[in-house]
């Protein structure tokens, strides 16, 4: 059990250090200069040399990458040019709203998926499964940058029940949560069903209800237990992921002032230090979350527990 | 003939069907049996003749929603199950009426221990007396897995398969049901350990005095424990017999064929005999004798119409035109 953590811990520190490499050097060969973005229209030459020294850029990329390894182990993440202050503050400035709408949309997502899979799995074909059908088909296949504006237009602008952007009341979160959670409701309740139906099929569920075991706890103890081991890693892999992913989708449309939108800002305004560090915080929640996962499985799962 | 009082299960005119895309399949077709208190009775026949779906039907447990018992009484204990609620059901189920799955290896849940498996018997009936741990134990102890007491917390994966299928004995066996259905126990064991499970299972009734239904395919298992031979083929009963008149008078001719294709120790032959052909599509059942396409002694009549049932003698009776005088 320890050496699997263990191995899982060093697999997951390489990931990060192999995806802070590629980022590197990626945002450096594209051909947009940062430093002429920064400059104001009337700053002479000199003023774009000082700022390209300021940043070290006009050091071979190799030294570049050096130098930033060394300030990376020294937690040093580069400077904003916007802000003139450290990547890693302004990232986590904005964080915690991201964070509360992501939660807001995990929540939602799980406890919607979860019942609307479980339930379709319990009784195929009834009036849930083929709601849940609808429901699945809608949150795989639409956009959620259309469904968001969509969300405007209905809620916002036609009936003028919920607000459309920004961030304060719980009724702001309505939209961009619903609008986040579509698709891992979708993805959610797909995969739970399919995996519950395998489960109440199985033996070891006929075996249950042969020892008289109640409805109830067959589905629950017997076949959910089972059947949560591919929805887990959904539930918290690809979730870090997708939460992040739409985030930028979601708080550009509902100007909700998280990381997601300040990553959009810094990349249009070749802002390359905070764009890094988004995409490597990025790549940390997610290596995490799966080995969340995989320490969960262990857990549930004592095939993996007793290797 | 036994009087109805010392039945404990009586099937009458079962048929469940399936009703797939492909069309409806009648895995069970019109079929009637009786077990006796404290009998053990063999169920044979080949893959797929509706042996286990004749288990699942008397447990009320043929999968939803594809499945259907459409007709017929089942008779336990003088109550029709047929008109039992699903919690009656669940009452009975566990407790007076139980079965042992064929692959243990798949029946019991690799997630929960042996001893949480083993204990629901006891749990869901309100059985628990003392500590609920002790019990598993015992039980454990009772079907003979070594060191019960360190096994109890072990997981299924942990188990031989030997040790599986007495542990998914042992659930079968928790509230000594009247009736236990046991439906291949020793397929997925070797031959030694086969006999082992086999003599304990012996064991067990001749302490419970419950009686057993044991589903196979081998007919030596049968020889070894039952005292009567139910046959199947193709969804329908073809021969009742009493284990010694099945083995010296088997009567009908499919059962003839199963007997001649076992090997006899001692005795060499140039090549074992087999019953040609194979059983008929569930989806295009021939309209007469279902055996009659691979049968050596089909005549036209058998092509025509299924076979009544005839008496040969007490307890002894055949599904086959051979022995219908007209």
């Amino acid at each position: 059990m320890q050496g699997y953590i263990a191995k899982r811990i060093l697999i997951a520190i390489f990931t990060i250090f192999a995806v802070m490499t590629v980022v590197f050097f990626v945002f450096r060969l594209g051909p947009a200069d940062p430093v002429a973005v920064m400059l104001s229209p009337n700053a002479t030459p000199q003023d774009a040399e000082n700022l390209t020294k300021k940043f070290g850029l006009d050091k071979p990329l190799i030294i570049q990458y050096g130098n930033f390894l060394k300030n990376v182990s020294k937690g040093d993440f580069g400077t904003s040019f916007r802000f003139n202050e450290p990547a890693l503050k302004v990232l986590f400035e904005r964080f915690p709203a991201t964070l509360k709408l992501g939660l807001a949309a995990f929540f939602v997502s799980v406890s919607m998926g979860l019942c609307l899979g479980i339930l379709s799995a319990v009784k195929p074909d009834s009036i849930i499964d083929r709601l849940g059908r609808l429901l699945a088909l809608a949150g795989m296949s639409l956009p959620s940058f259309w469904v968001g504006v969509m969300l405007i237009l209905f809620f916002g602008v036609t009936l003028r029940w919920l607000p459309i952007a920004g961030r304060g009341t719980a009724m702001h979160y309505v939209m961009p949560t619903l609008c986040m959670s579509l698709y891992p409701i979708a993805l959610i309740t797909r995969l739970s069903r399919s995996s519950m139906l395998d489960a109440l099929k199985s033996d070891y569920v006929t075996m249950a209800r042969i020892k008289g075991v109640p409805e109830f706890y067959v589905i629950m103890l017997h076949a959910f237990k089972n059947a949560a081991i591919p929805v887990i890693t959904v539930i918290f892999g690809l979730f870090g992921a997708l939460m992040v992913g739409s985030a930028v989708v979601v708080e550009y449309i509902f100007s909700w002032p998280g990381i997601g939108r300040l990553v959009m800002e810094s990349y249009f305004a070749r802002d390359y230090p905070v764009v890094q560090i988004f995409v490597i915080f990025v790549t940390f929640v997610v290596v995490s979350l799966n080995l969340i996962v995989d320490i969960v499985y262990a857990y549930i799962d004592p095939r993996i527990r007793y290797q | 003939m036994q009087t109805n009082q010392d039945n404990i299960l009586e099937l009458q005119n079962v048929t469940t069907t399936f009703f797939t895309k492909q069309g409806e399949v009648k895995a069970v077709d019109d079929v009637s049996f009786r077990v006796g208190k404290g009998e053990t009775v063999g169920l044979v026949g080949e893959s797929g003749c509706g042996k286990s779906v004749t288990s699942l039907s008397i447990m009320r447990l043929v999968p939803q929603p594809a499945g259907k018992i459409v007709s017929g009484k089942i008779l336990f204990r003088n109550e029709d199950l047929m008109q039992k609620t699903e919690e009656e059901m669940r009452h009975l189920r566990g407790d007076r009426l139980s079965m042992i799955l064929q692959d243990p290896m798949v029946a019991m849940n690799q997630l929960l221990t042996v001893g949480k498996q083993l204990g629901e018997p006891y749990v869901f009936h309100d059985k628990v007396k003392g500590s609920l741990q002790g019990m598993c134990i015992d039980l454990l102890r009772k079907v003979k897995v070594p060191a019960p007491e360190s096994r109890v917390n072990d997981y299924p994966f942990q188990f031989s398969g030997g040790m599986s299928q007495r542990a998914l004995i042992a659930m079968g066996i928790a509230n000594n049901p009247d009736l236990l259905i046991a439906d291949e126990p020793t397929t997925a064991l070797d031959v030694t350990i086969a006999t082992q499970v086999l003599k304990l299972m012996k064991e067990i009734q001749g302490e419970t005095n419950s009686s057993i239904i044991l589903i196979t395919h081998d007919l030596a298992t049968v020889a070894q424990i039952c005292t009567r031979v139910l046959v199947m083929y193709a969804g329908r009963i073809v021969e009742s017999a009493p284990i010694k008149t099945f083995y010296k008078n088997p009567a009908h001719p499919y059962s003839v064929g199963l007997i001649q294709s076992v090997p006899v120790l001692g005795r060499s032959v140039e090549r074992l005999a087999s019953i040609s052909g194979q059983p008929p599509s569930l989806f295009a059942m021939p309209e007469g004798c279902r055996f009659a396409p691979r049968c050596d002694k089909a005549h036209k009549k058998c092509f025509k119409a299924y076979p009544p049932k005839t008496q040969l003698e007490d307890d002894h009776s055949a599904a086959c035109w051979l022995y219908v005088k007209d």
